[in-house]
């Protein structure tokens, strides 16, 4: 590991004030980073202990505190009752041991797990912008379907930033000027030619908060999440998914998929074509189809495609109650 | 930088880096060694110890963080229990482990141990019931394995789950020995 500072900070005022240093919550991303020294920061600022940590989930509002725990907000009633595809794709996510550590800001900011980005002996543009992409033409089965191209196609680790896209989240974003709220879909940034750059939080920003708006949407909610084994790994594919229905029409939907892009990727083609149609198998089939408009396999992960259509149409229709 | 905590009950104290790992306290200054490295980036659990309660990876938990909190490893079991006389110093999940063929080369399952002891004090202590087989697999789903093939440290789990659970011995004996059941239960009480 690289030499660096530490600074505990116990209030928001004294993190705001620190400029020019990472901020450090749980730790479970960058301790382990850092050891690897794919990530070496001069300064780290402990925001560990910041009073952060609240969880409302009413069945009108959702706002999570950026400090509180993977854990806890699985094993809120609230949550798990009027957000269920939050609590679903956290305890979908990593091992109790993370879970118990990682907080909500954290899981946000989680770096991918491209293998190529995790090893400091294979070049990474993300990690030494201008190094090449290793994955494009090499090793690429967990990589992206959607969002990447030549210079990258690191898939976005998050679950929870999967199911929040399919609630319309926003987050806010607090500096010492002040605080903004901005999209969660907006939040991330496509590679593109610079994908060293993620996210648009400004130097200083913190993020304090996940909002989102509740109803009969987001109550309907549910992440399926495939992956290589049963437990505690990355997804292949998985599926958020809000439904609203009303009689027996599907009255709105929102889709996000992750494993399969390079930000939490929102299936706008397919929720189209699902608007105003019988929440029925075939229309389900049908949606699904479009899911995969814009994609681009690579050489290694092309069963990515038919796996996402198959747990598109395997979410909605448990969603949907049909068969 | 001086960091108070407490460990298996006792108040320690101990001036480190800041950054340094949990574990690197554990086995250095804190003298305890039963808390084992194996990954150290927290996909095996090998290191995992309860930090307030909760099961952690001890390889990715900075000493910092630990300020005033309370921690268990391994060496603290067997004190907690109650019943540990009666079992040579080991708590009945330790036992357990030992009777039913949990444990093998050994380096999971001071991990192992820990993940469970957090499971049957949310089931057993805390609700009186057993956990399903489903909920002792992902207590353990952080913690890996490369000797057992994990069913015999599930069914090492649910032993402790049983032997813990406050029920009547009766009843006990109603659960857990199927041949009772057609014996009665006379001769065993």
């Amino acid at each position: 590991m690289k030499l660096f500072t530490y600074d505990a900070v116990s209030s928001l005022p004294a993190a705001l004030a620190a400029r020019r240093g990472t901020f450090f919550a749980g730790g479970t991303t960058l301790v382990d980073l850092m050891k690897l020294e794919v990530l070496t920061p001069e300064r780290l600022v402990d925001i560990g202990s910041l009073p952060l940590t609240k969880i409302e989930a009413t069945p009108a509002r959702l706002r999570i505190e950026a400090l509180a725990r993977m854990a806890d907000v699985a094993a809120s009633h609230d949550v798990l009752r009027n957000y269920p595809v939050v609590a679903q794709a956290l305890l979908r996510s990593a091992s109790p041991q993370i879970r118990n550590m990682a907080t909500i800001g954290g899981n946000l900011m989680q770096r991918t797990r491209c293998s190529y980005f995790r090893s400091v002996a294979e070049p990474c543009n993300k990690r030494v912008p201008g190094s090449g992409c290793g994955a494009f033409e090499g090793d690429n089965r967990s990589h992206a379907l959607f969002g990447g191209g030549p210079a990258c196609v690191a898939t976005h680790a998050s679950d929870l930033a999967v199911a929040l896209v399919a609630l319309d989240a926003t987050l806010t974003l607090t500096s010492a000027k002040g605080s903004r709220d901005v999209p969660l879909a907006e939040f991330y940034l496509l590679p593109g030619s610079s994908p060293s750059t993620e996210n648009v939080l400004a130097p200083g920003e913190l993020i304090t908060a996940v909002n989102a708006t509740g109803g009969p949407r987001a109550a309907r909610s549910l992440y399926v999440k495939v992956r290589d084994r049963a437990s505690f790994e990355f997804a292949l594919v998985s599926v958020a998914a809000a439904l609203a229905l009303e009689g027996g029409m599907v009255k709105d939907v929102r889709l996000a998929a992750g494993g399969v892009g390079t930000k939490p990727w929102r299936l706008a083609a397919a929720e189209s074509a699902l608007r105003g149609q019988p929440a029925t198998l075939a229309a389900f089939e049908g949606a699904a189809k479009r899911s995969l408009e814009g994609a681009m396999p690579l050489s290694g992960n092309g069963f990515k495609t038919s796996l996402l259509e198959r747990t598109v149409v395997k979410t909605l229709a448990r969603l949907g109650g049909v068969s | 930088m001086i960091v108070r905590l407490e460990v298996n009950g006792e108040r320690r104290l101990v001036d480190l880096p800041p950054l340094t790992r949990l574990l690197d306290a554990l086995r250095g200054p804190l003298g305890l060694t039963g808390t084992k490295e194996g990954c150290g980036e927290g996909e095996c659990g090998s290191c995992t110890v309860l930090l307030d309660g909760d099961p952690v990876n001890a390889c990715l938990v900075a000493t910092a963080q630990c300020e005033g909190r309370s921690v268990t490893t391994v060496e603290g079991l067997g004190a907690l229990d109650g019943r540990a006389r009666e079992t040579g110093g080991l708590s009945l999940l330790q036992a357990a482990f030992v009777t039913e063929g949990g444990a093998q080369c050994g380096i999971c399952t001071p991990g192992m141990l820990i993940a469970a002891e957090a499971l049957l004090r949310e089931t057993v202590d805390g609700a009186n019931r057993k956990p399903t087989d489903t909920e002792i697999r992902e207590a353990v789903a952080g913690n890996i394995c490369r000797c057992t093939g994990y069913q015999r440290i599930v069914d090492s789990i649910a032993q402790a789950a049983a032997l813990r659970r406050r029920v009547s011995p009766a009843d006990w004996v109603r659960e857990n020995l199927p041949f009772a059941k057609a014996e009665g239960t006379r001769g065993l009480l």
